[in-house]
């Protein structure tokens, strides 16, 4: 499923909506989640999942072709953790 | 870095912010949202957000696992979990954001 199609969906199930009403309602969702990790915050949507950020010291990595060292800053990356509800259901509990 | 946490409220709110709709309709809307995905996932299906990220399903093999306490052997059962990768430009928004 894509963006699109998720869209589609919530328009046919609310015929009342504008399509660019239910546009802006399922990007906005979207965005407000990016804009919290932005922020360092975290987003916990019970039984779906959680959204959080990470923090990654820095490292001395290496070029793997051609085994270079190179120094990789600390930087803070994304991190989804999936819900309780939602783990359960993906094994058919 | 604020260390808040967001919940469905503050979407809900979101929504009556940018388009007007009342609360309750809003986080129907939320719910109605997680829920397709959900959905989607549990069929089997990839979960693709362009500039957002993608939801995937991925299989586990059953595996002998172990108690890190009693050092005991527990057999894995095989299992599906859920991964999500984060879009470039969520990457790099996160990284931006949170730098110092």
């Amino acid at each position: 499923m894509i963006r699109s199609e998720l869209i589609q969906k919530i328009a046919d199930e609310n015929p009342h909506l504008y399509q660019r009403d239910v546009e802006k309602i399922v990007n906005t969702i979207f965005e407000e989640i990016t804009n919290a990790m932005a922020r360092g915050d975290r987003v916990e949507l019970r039984g779906f999942g959680a959204f959080s950020v990470k923090h990654r010291d820095a490292r001395t990595g290496r070029n793997p072709r051609t085994g270079e060292s190179v120094y990789v800053e600390e930087k803070h990356v994304p991190f989804f953790k999936t819900g309780k509800l939602l783990r359960d259901r993906l094994n058919g509990k | 870095m604020t260390g808040k946490t967001l919940t469905r409220m503050d979407l809900s709110e979101a929504i009556y912010r940018e388009v007007g709709l009342s609360r309750n309709d809003a986080s129907q809307l939320v719910e109605s949202v997680l829920d397709h995905m959900s959905d989607a996932l549990v069929r089997g299906e990839q979960v693709k957000i362009s500039s957002f990220g993608t939801f995937s399903v991925r299989d586990k093999a059953a595996r002998v696992g172990r108690n890190p306490k009693t050092g005991q052997e527990v057999p894995i059962n095989p299992r599906r979990v859920l991964t999500f990768r984060p879009s470039h430009l969520m990457k790099d928004r996160v990284a931006a954001g949170n730098k110092r």
